[in-house]
């Protein structure tokens, strides 16, 4: 049966010899190498649940009166887009929870990349050959960021209405072209044309769909390509040669256990934790807002840097040059990217790193880059938690004027810290080794030593 | 074990052989039939006349079948078919012979060429025509040139303030110690220029630019909602119980605090935003009603690079 | 070495810093011996005198200059003069007064006179000339949700926030509504507490009150939670917190459980 099979597939299509060499495909064999495929399973619920929603939810600005279930909106006028995505939460069976499986996995497909990019960043896996392995990555993140931003802005409840202005604030803030672009996007200004919504719509449930697909397909295929780096975790891995499993009968169960256990979670919040009531929020409009409006959390950091520069316009007579919201909701972010996507080369260029890399470091082995990593991410953490300062308020009572005041001090000194700690935590761990290893040597040494002895001693037998 | 260096086990068997364990195999067809029940739960759920919890019964059944079947893989991958360790060559840094064909190729295709500077340029001019003229249409999205859009208000002098409901503000509605949300009579409220925050202030605590004398009729001074940061709206107008001990009266907009003192036409007091919020010169006609003096003092809205240069139209 | 000693002063300063924060001035309440026997308006004038004049003045006419009282304390403080039974049943029953500094904003806690005591108070600031206004009846079982969701996010989402669960302003934190009564929301949307506005019935209606309260009691305390826990009903800040607390700690677990853990 399996060989009819395969001769029925090899002679129509000639795939078997790829076929019988993907089978073998090795995949070293470390947890922290499946975090990305978390991502890739959460984009896999991510498509299936939005095919869903796309069947009820109507992208269209057109006012309507509610009349579905929830009390304190009967009667409102709002917008199909609001009124279609309520309906969908409250009176389709199954909409609430695909519509919150979905949300939740946007929130932990972003968030299964950034730890994928935590473990790549600090066991330096971006090296040669797999620099573009990296940037395609980043792109993806980045493209993500846009996907889930646009995902829960289209739904005009009053939270998305708050987000797409403060989003119109910072495209406006580009110096020179910010206003063109602007308008030229949004169709006028704030909240623009009607059609707004539909340009929303195609990005959210096509163009960016199908950019981070394309992108994960190359990022996959450049790692098959390369194969996967390894730690040195047996005396046989080394530079040129791969020691893990084969995707199959070992790797592949695995894998699908993990893609069955993200869905698993997903489902399980999408139905027992409530994301994003749309309902409690209400529709939007231009007058109208509230206190704590937040972005969904992988925007956080944006909010943060937002809320965290003192208030000023950069101006040249009547020229602005550089509208405020630029720094905290364009430049960091394009700060941080760059940084990123510039770091392999950066690291070759000051650091000295050259040639092929298919072993991974320990964060400990390289004190330079870890301790960079930690201040990096530190600054970016610190600003992410800024963003939050208003509920700390709320929560514990720290007045908020005091937190800015903190956290602008904080963003500076803190990443210093960390950058010094960090490698003397390194450089203190790698001597700790070494020590173990010295003594270990040496107690083997003295072991041999006195067994020597001991053989010295004993009388020759006859 | 042992491997041979193309990464099998020996010349017959590629696999190395599994653990052999019955129970682990029963244990697997086990969570295969509790995922196969839980996913039956969630279809009859569904098909439930509306109940309280039917949403998170429907999250729950299906999570499990899920669950279940991660578990059974988990155990199927662990206990029942082999897992082996084996090892392989990385693929060749380079393939230079390679490397040299393809350079060969495209060199040796090329090298009868004697005007290629010209063709290059050529090829570069109608590549980018091409691509540009693919772009155009995209100009019909909006007003790309034309900036005009954003120093429009409809706010003109004599228009009256009304409230959300279209009733017209008369000046003794207007108490000390609230706020009110304005809009332009017959005006669409959708557009950013439109609300207005209205408040009422002692006189004699005013301290309005020179310019500004006569913009706020017995202390009623009006300002744009939106916020010049980031375009929220200025929702928070606080005021103290008492004023020694208290802070003073700020407009204040909800999302990055940005915080602005009526009395000074809207100064900044704290926060991100780099100028002062807008102020719509008021007057009260002899009906008592309030009405716009003129356009704002400053366009209205998130800065950008135009924002100083024409007064709002 | 000097690194565990850093990290180690680094700590106490935090719990010194922390512990200075914490400590609090004494609040205690001066009470009259025989509560119960006293006529109320006695009792009321007596508690005045021993917890109240030191700020709003002997004869409730306020102290707009700080004075030193006996106890030490810098009083200063509003006339309560025409205040009335709304406010004074305001700031006793939700614990906003008394406190410990003139310039410290008022926060919700257990209040610090017994029901009796705050009768006899209500009793005696609102005997004082001139009448002010009495303790609300709102019913807002006679408001209307959806007027009220459109009036409470015009007039108070923006401190408030839309699903009453509280919020900053640049000069004070803002309560959440879960364990404000119909009364209290009554009395504070007339009274305007702390940095709060004060809406006129010409501003709001008692009908329209009616229905911001029925809107607000729905939001803060009933809120429909259709989708499973509410986590708070502030959005994506608790939101984040299940998705890196919750599926990030579980997913990397599963993670551990399939993959191998290197070997130091």
């Amino acid at each position: 049966m399996i060989r009819r099979t395969v001769n029925f597939l090899d002679s129509r299509t000639g795939a078997v010899p790829f076929l019988r060499k993907s089978l073998r495909y090795i995949f070293p064999d470390h947890w922290s190498f499946l975090l990305g495929e978390i991502a890739m399973y959460a984009f896999i619920v991510l498509v299936a649940t939005g095919v869903y929603l796309t069947l009820f939810f109507e992208p269209s600005l057109a006012e309507t009166t509610y009349t579905g279930s929830y009390k304190p909106l009967q009667g409102l006028a709002m917008s199909e887009a609001y009124r279609s995505a309520v309906e969908l939460s409250f009176d389709i069976p199954s909409g609430l929870l695909m519509r919150q499986t979905h949300h939740w996995a946007s929130n932990i497909f972003v968030a299964a990349i950034l730890m994928h990019l935590l473990r790549v960043f600090f066991t330096g896996a971006f090296r040669k050959p797999r620099e573009i392995t990296w940037v395609i990555g980043l792109l993806m993140l980045f493209a993500t960021l846009l996907e889930g931003y646009l995902g829960y802005s289209m739904i005009d409840d009053l939270l998305s209405g708050i987000g797409l202005a403060i989003g119109y604030g910072v495209a406006l803030s580009l110096p020179v072209v910010g206003a063109n672009l602007t308008l030229g996007l949004w169709g006028g200004p704030f909240p623009g044309d009607p059609a707004f919504e539909s340009r929303m719509y195609v990005a959210h449930v096509f163009l960016l769909p199908i950019l981070i697909g394309t992108l994960m397909a190359g990022h996959l295929a450049l790692v098959a390509s390369r194969h996967h780096a390894q730690f040195k975790a047996t005396k046989r891995a080394t530079e040129r040669k791969l020691v893990g499993m084969p995707a199959f009968p070992a790797q592949v169960p695995r894998s699908l256990a993990l893609m069955f256990a993200t869905v698993a979670v997903l489902f399980l919040l999408g139905g027992l934790v409530q994301i994003n009531p749309i309902w409690q929020w209400g529709p939007f409009e231009v007058s109208q807002g509230t206190n704590g409006a937040q972005p969904d959390w992988y925007l956080g950091w944006l909010i943060g840097s937002l809320r965290l520069v003192p208030g000023f316009d950069v101006t040249i007579g009547d020229y602005t040059l550089i509208p405020n919201p630029f720094w905290g909701g364009a430049l960091f972010p394009l700060v941080v990217m760059a940084v990123l996507g510039a770091w392999p080369w950066l690291e070759r260029r000051f650091g000295g790193v050259r040639g092929f890399h298919n072993i991974l470091d320990r964060p400990r082995d390289v004190p330079g880059r870890t301790a960079f990593g930690f201040a990096f991410f530190t600054w970016v953490a610190l600003i992410f938690l800024a963003g939050s300062a208003d509920r700390a308020t709320v929560f514990f009572g720290l007045d908020y004027e005091s937190q800015v005041v903190f956290f602008r001090g904080a963003v500076i000194v803190a990443p210093i810290v960390a950058f010094f700690v960090t490698r003397r935590i390194c450089r203190e761990l790698k001597r700790g080794e070494e020590i173990g290893v010295d003594k270990e040597r040496a107690e083997e040494e003295a072991e041999e030593e006195a067994q020597e002895a001991e053989r010295e001693k004993e009388p020759a037998p006859a | 074990m042992t491997t041979s260096p193309d990464g099998e086990h020996d010349s017959h068997d590629i696999v190395a052989p599994g653990p052999q364990s019955p129970r682990s195999e029963l244990a697997v067809a086990a969570l295969l039939v509790a995922a196969a029940v839980s996913a039956i739960a969630f279809i009859v759920v569904y098909s439930l006349e509306k109940f309280s919890t039917q949403h998170e019964l429907l999250g729950i059944t299906l999570a499990a079948s899920f669950a279940f079947v991660a578990a059974a893989l988990l155990l199927f991958g662990e206990r029942v078919l082999p897992s082996e360790e084996v090892a392989e060559d990385y693929p060749e840094a380079a393939a230079p012979m390679e490397q040299e064909e393809v350079a060969k190729v495209m060199e040796e295709s090329t090298s009868g060429i004697t005007r290629k500077r010209l063709l290059v340029g050529a090829g570069g001019t109608a590549g980018g025509a091409i691509g540009l003229a693919a772009l155009t249409p995209a100009l019909s999205m909006g007003p790309w040139i034309d900036v005009a859009p954003l120093y429009r208000t409809p706010w003109r002098p004599g228009r009256r303030l009304v409230d959300d409901k279209g009733k017209p503000y008369k000046a003794e509605e207007i108490e000390q110690e609230t706020f009110y949300t304005a809009f332009p009579e017959g005006s669409s409220d959708r557009n950013l220029g439109a609300s207005l925050v209205v408040v009422r202030v002692d006189p004699a605590a005013l301290r309005l630019p020179p310019e500004r004398a006569g913009w706020a009729p017995e202390g009623i001074l009006a300002f744009s909602k939106i916020c010049p940061h980031a375009a929220c709206t200025v929702a928070i107008y606080q005021k103290p119980t008492y004023g020694p001990t208290q802070p003073g009266p700020a407009l204040v907009c909800p999302c990055h605090y940005s915080t602005f003192d009526p009395a000074k036409g809207g100064e900044v007091l704290f926060g991100p935003a780099g100028r002062p919020l807008p102020q719509l010169p008021l007057t009260v006609d002899a009906g008592r009603e309030i009405r716009a003096g003129g356009n704002f003092s400053d366009a209205i809205g998130p800065s950008w690079w135009g924002i100083e240069m024409e007064e709002p139209h | 070495m000097s690194l565990r000693r850093l990290i180690l002063a680094a700590v106490l300063s935090a719990l010194v810093l922390a512990g200075a924060a914490y400590a609090q001035p004494k609040n205690g309440v001066v009470r009259p011996s025989g509560e119960t026997k006293l006529p109320p308006r006695e009792l009321g004038s007596q508690l005045y005198a021993g917890n109240c004049s030191a700020c709003h003045g002997i004869d409730g006419s306020g102290q707009r200059t700080p004075r030193k009282t006996t106890e030490g304390i810098e009083g200063q403080g509003p006339s309560l003069r025409g205040v009335g039974a709304r406010s004074v049943d305001f700031y006793l029953r939700t614990g906003y007064m008394p406190i410990s500094e003139p310039d410290e904003q008022p926060v919700r806690r257990r209040p610090l006179f017994s029901d009796l005591e705050i009768r006899a108070l209500v009793d005696y600031v609102s005997s004082l000339p001139p009448p002010g206004p009495p303790i609300p009846k709102p019913h807002p079982e006679r408001g209307n949700l959806a007027e009220g969701y459109e009036l409470f996010t015009e007039n108070c989402a923006g401190c408030h926030q839309v699903a009453a669960q509280g919020g900053v302003t640049t000069g004070a934190r803002v309560p959440p509504l879960t364990d404000a009564s119909a009364v209290q929301i009554a009395q504070s949307v007339r009274i305007g507490p702390y940095l709060m506005p004060r809406f006129s019935e010409r501003q709001i209606s008692d009908e329209e009150l009616d229905s911001i309260i029925a809107y607000a009691e729905l939001a803060a305390k009933e809120p429909v939670d259709e989708g499973g826990w509410g986590i708070g009903h502030l959005g994506p800040i608790t939101e984040g917190m299940v998705t890196w607390y919750f599926a990030a700690v579980v997913l990397v677990l599963v993670c551990l459980m399939i993959g191998r853990r290197l070997r130091a």
